[in-house]
């Protein structure tokens, strides 16, 4: 295959806030182009396609390169790089945006510039990156174009008058979006004949080709038999295969050179040997330096995971070893509870990857999980000079022996309808944010930036923002580092037993409140024994909330009615179901749900 | 063939379940498969039963039949010649013995001289009569058609007719209920001397007018917290006590959990049902027991009118496309041991290890060491020689000790 002329490619991306459209301009943009140049279509790859499809590989999200015959006649080669839209990855979103050479912005038309817009917009201006800006759905009648374009100028300052005015969803001027593309995002740049240097920006784990390595190259080229080397991991393999991505499928082809996007897979076993962020190199002609930004991903939110059913321990370490195959960000290791029992302590990017871990080992792996409350990483400085990261709070030293504590702060960007401005800044008031500034965006619209302990932000802080702000605030967040705060552990003791794994750190001046709401919580979901149980939340040896179970003194029996036993049987069988549910601590039986419970101690 | 089927359910003593599933109105605490329905739909019905009847006795041609139960519903809504009709074809089709037992569930507002008499006639030889309240007020409350007074008219008319086992049905733990309303109750009652009182407590149903009224109330008395209306778990539990107290001060026993009799009056169909006598269901939605298999009629009373009637020989042959489509439920030896543990300890006197060993060739005491030794530490079961029974303390929670004694999984 001929080179391809580096000119003709358009590397992107599309970055929005959430329900922007971005997904339906992406699906959109495939839709009006080819997937393959003509040239292409004449090798008849689709053989190779099929083969690819029975394998059941698919390429995550919408990494996908596509051809667009423009209007000056030529054919261009689009890759468009999709970035992941949560806060928590935001790492991925600024190495995929290392990718590309230009980004489209998309701003609905009737919400205009929201929280989500400007930190995305910001890293892609970061990153060097021409933004296009697009005014989505100006096919709904609360549409205004004229004041988002405004606001686009004012706000982030880029010149947005001709910026295309569409409908991703009935597909209207999408043209001008392909043009502007071919237009304004500049083609890549970098020379094949220099030493290969190329990017990781993701990477998945096929049980056939082992680990797929997504990536740009900068510099050089890299072609089957090419000896890579990652530069921060070290790790050196042999180039099984190149290729770029069709829609959903691997495309083969023979090499990658400067500019290109695709794949290279090489006989790699494990995802954190190419890690996000990291540069490819060729090990027999290695690049200076590597590129830029490239940092370890680290865990910023544990929490315990425990198989319901204690039998299920190995299944869990296997389910978890498999997704971490493909997810380098995903950390655990073994831990022991006295009240679940064998479980993981287990290290997440944010709340929304800890939700999506634990959807997914529930419903891929068929797993019935006892999730603990989620915490961060303390830094627990001891009186001898040393200092330890607390990811589990029953590590925690004795008070006595603590000098003092820290907990990792966030600075977060909170957008917001000036109505709800009272509400909001409420809220971080409450979350002990500590009040850093505000700006009007417009009359309307506000800006306020807080600086708060991730820790209260982990929990609910996104629901009681909606519930709030009824939907009208967006948030983003980034961190900051670490501050030092009075915490405290929380224990929880029922029938006077400490339970290890309902114990938490929090803040001393919310301890009473949380403490309470605890006890609340769990009088609620504790069954009834034939004794009393006592339900206490204490720090240290002083109690500071007290509830009690009643005893059950009584059930009734219904009339067994002509001789419906069955009626019976199914009514004494889901207590029993009930039963298995629960958790032995001492002799209460705990259900697993009220583990849960804790996490949703703001219910307003 | 006949001796073929016999054998194969073992037993040749069963039961026969009639269900009338009609009433003049829907009680507010009802969840009974009942509704109130115009003469030409009961005409149906019943010619319906009786087509039953028929079909499904050719099963069972050498079993004694020990008790026939007409329940409902009420069954006395039914005119008197309609009640004879279905007892002559069940004398017809079935070998009733001699002593059998043949109950009639009546509601006391609709019974008269010539119903009773008629009843008497075809030979129903025990009436249970649904009072469920000696309080007018609490008669209201509950939605019933009759008032007390129209009670103690139509009882002392079964006397005078000759009735000698009579039942009165009776209902605890009602909304704003005292336990002097409730002593009051039982008192009234038993003036009379029945041979036999069933004092259930008040479940508030999902689905049931109580439930919207006191369904929230209900889950506050489930949590142990202080209802608004209905009785607290403490007051219902001295409604128990005292109803145990004042009926054996009258010389009833209590036989059953919620069942006091007189003696030798215990009601014989109920405690097959514990005892795990075959019975056979006819009518909209029985239950039946038959072969160590528990199936039910369909529910829906136009299908029951149209339909047709699987056949009982088939299901006792086990054909496995009849099992599938009437979603019988073979009970397997396991199941079965639950069964006897968990209806049988609703009986006083409990469940004999000697019978359990006989039945399941295991000792009750390997089955259920665990459970036995657990109940028994926490006060709630007597393990005797031979009778393992339920303490005062086991009865008040007996539904998380019976529910203790099932061992596969759901």
């Amino acid at each position: 295959m001929a080179a391809i002329d580096q000119s003709k490619i358009r590397n992107f991306c599309i970055i929005a806030h959430i329900d922007h459209g971005k997904s339906t301009l992406a699906d959109r943009i495939i839709e009006k182009t080819g997937l393959l140049t003509s040239r292409e279509m004449q090798a008849q790859i689709l053989d190779n396609m099929d083969l690819e499809r029975e394998r059941g590989i698919t390429i995550k999200a919408q990494t996908v390169r596509i051809v667009y015959r423009a209007k000056d006649g030529e054919e261009y080669i689009f890759n468009l790089i999709d970035t992941p839209g949560h806060v928590d990855f935001n790492y991925e979103v600024s190495r995929s945006l290392a990718a590309c050479d230009g980004a489209i912005l998309v701003v609905d038309a009737a919400q205009g510039i929201e929280a989500q817009t400007l930190a995305n917009v910001y890293l892609a201006l970061d990153h060097d990156l021409d933004v296009l800006p697009v005014i989505n759905k100006i096919d709904l009648p609360s549409a205004e174009p004229e004041r988002v374009i405004e606001e686009i100028e004012d706000i982030i300052g880029l010149e947005a008058q001709d910026a295309p005015r569409i409908s991703a969803k009935t597909g209207l001027n999408i043209e001008d979006v392909l043009e502007q593309i071919v237009e304004k995002v500049p083609a890549p740049g970098g020379s094949p004949d220099n030493p290969l240097q190329a990017l990781i920006f993701d990477s998945l784990y096929d049980s056939y080709k082992g680990v797929i390595v997504f990536c740009r190259v900068k510099e050089g080229l890299v072609r089957v038999g090419t000896r890579i080397q990652m530069m921060a991991t070290g790790a050196v393999a042999d180039v099984v295969e190149v290729g770029y991505f069709g829609a959903g499928q691997f495309i083969p082809c023979e090499e990658l050179s400067a500019g290109m996007v695709g794949y290279i897979t090489a006989s790699l076993k494990n995802v954190r040997d190419t890690q996000v962020g990291d540069t490819v190199t060729d090990a027999n002609r290695p690049c200076k330096e590597p590129l830029p930004g490239y940092k370890k991903v680290n865990s910023m939110v544990f929490c315990g995971m425990y198989p319901a059913d204690g039998a299920k321990y190995p299944d869990l370490r296997d389910a978890l070893e498999k997704l971490q195959l493909n997810d380098a960000a995903l950390q655990f290791e073994p831990e022991t509870s006295i009240a679940l029992g064998f479980g993981f302590r287990c290290g997440f990017l944010g709340l929304l990857h800890l939700e999506i871990i634990q959807e997914r080992l529930e419903r891929e792996y068929n797993l019935d999980l006892v999730t603990t409350a989620p915490g961060v990483i303390y830094k627990v400085h001891k009186m001898n000079g040393e200092v330890i990261e607390l990811t589990n709070p029953s590590n925690l030293p004795d008070p006595s022996e603590i000098e003092y504590m820290e907990e990792p702060m966030v600075n977060a960007e909170v957008m917001v309808t000036s109505e709800y401005i009272g509400a909001i800044m409420d809220l971080c008031q409450e979350r002990r944010g500590i009040y850093v500034s505000m700006e009007y965006m417009e009359e309307s619209r506000a800006l306020l930036k807080y600086e708060l302990p991730l820790n209260e932000i982990i929990y609910d802080f996104f629901d009681a923002l909606k519930s709030r702000s009824r939907g009208y605030a967006s948030f983003d967040y980034e961190m900051k580092g670490y501050a030092r705060s009075e915490l405290v552990k929380l224990d929880i003791l029922i029938n006077k037993e400490e339970v290890d794994a309902l114990s938490f750190i929090v803040h001393s001046g919310t301890a009473y409140e949380r403490g309470r709401k605890m006890c609340e919580k769990l009088k609620e979901e504790i069954p009834r024994h034939l004794f009393e149980i006592p339900i206490q939340a204490a720090i240290g040896s002083k109690v500071i909330a007290r509830e009690t179970v009643k005893a059950m003194r009584k059930d009734v029996l219904a009339k067994c009615y002509g001789g419906d036993i069955s009626r019976k049987r199914k009514l004494l069988e889901k207590q029993k179901e009930g039963k298995k549910r629960m958790r032995q601590i001492g002799n209460v039986e705990i259900p697993q749900k009220a583990f849960m419970s804790v996490l949703k101690l703001d219910d307003k | 063939m006949g001796q073929e089927l016999a054998k194969r359910t073992k037993d040749d003593r069963m039961e026969l379940y009639l269900h009338i599933p009609f009433c003049v109105r829907k009680c507010e605490y009802c969840d009974f498969l009942s509704m109130p329905a115009g003469e030409t739909t009961r005409r149906h019905y019943v010619s319906r039963l009786i087509e039953e009847i028929r079909e499904k006795s050719n099963a069972c041609r050498e079993c004694q039949v020990v008790s026939v139960f007409l329940g409902g519903g009420t069954p006395s809504v039914l005119s008197p010649r309609q009640i004879a009709g279905i007892l002559e074809a069940v004398r017809e089709c079935f070998t009733l013995s001699q002593d059998a037992e043949v109950t009639i569930e009546c509601n006391p507002g609709m019974l008269d001289r010539e119903k009773l008499a008629l009843y008497k006639e075809v030979g129903i030889n025990r009436l249970s009569i649904g009072l469920q309240s000696a309080k007018n007020q609490e008669l209201v409350l509950l939605g019933r058609v009759h008032t007390f007074e129209e009670f103690v008219g139509n009882y002392s008319l079964a006397r005078d007719i000759g009735f000698e086992n009579i039942n009165i049905d009776l209902i605890s733990a009602l909304p704003g209920q005292t336990v002097r309303d409730w002593e009051e109750t039982l008192e009234k009652v038993l003036e009379l001397g029945p041979e036999h009182i069933s004092a259930y407590s008040l479940i508030v149903e999902e689905g049931t007018p109580f439930y919207s009224k006191y369904g929230q109330d209900d889950a506050v008395r489930m949590r142990g917290g202080h209802p608004k209306y209905l009785p607290e778990e403490e007051q219902e539990r001295s409604m128990y006590q005292r109803t145990r107290e004042l009926l054996e001060s009258h010389g009833y026993r209590r036989y059953e959990i919620s069942n006091y009799a007189k003696k030798g009056r215990e009601c014989r169909h109920n405690i097959g049902y514990w005892q795990g006598v075959p019975y056979l269901g006819l009518g909209l939605g029985s239950a039946s027991l038959m072969g160590h298999m528990r199936f039910s009629n369909t529910d829906c009373l136009e299908r029951y009118l149209e339909g047709e009637f699987p056949s009982l020989e088939a299901i006792l042959r086990k054909e496995p496309d009849i099992l599938e489509k009437e979603g019988v439920v073979v009970l397997d030896r396991v199941q079965r041991m639950e069964e006897f543990m968990f209806l049988g300890l609703r009986m006083m006197e409990g469940v004999s290890k000697k019978l359990f060993h006989g039945r399941f060739a295991v000792r009750m005491e390997e089955a259920y060491q665990k459970e036995l030794r657990k109940f028994q530490q926490e006060g709630l079961l007597v393990d005797g020689r031979d009778k393992v029974c339920l303490t005062e303390e086991g009865i008040a929670v007996s539904n998380y000790v019976l529910g203790g004694f099932l061992l596969s999984e759901p």
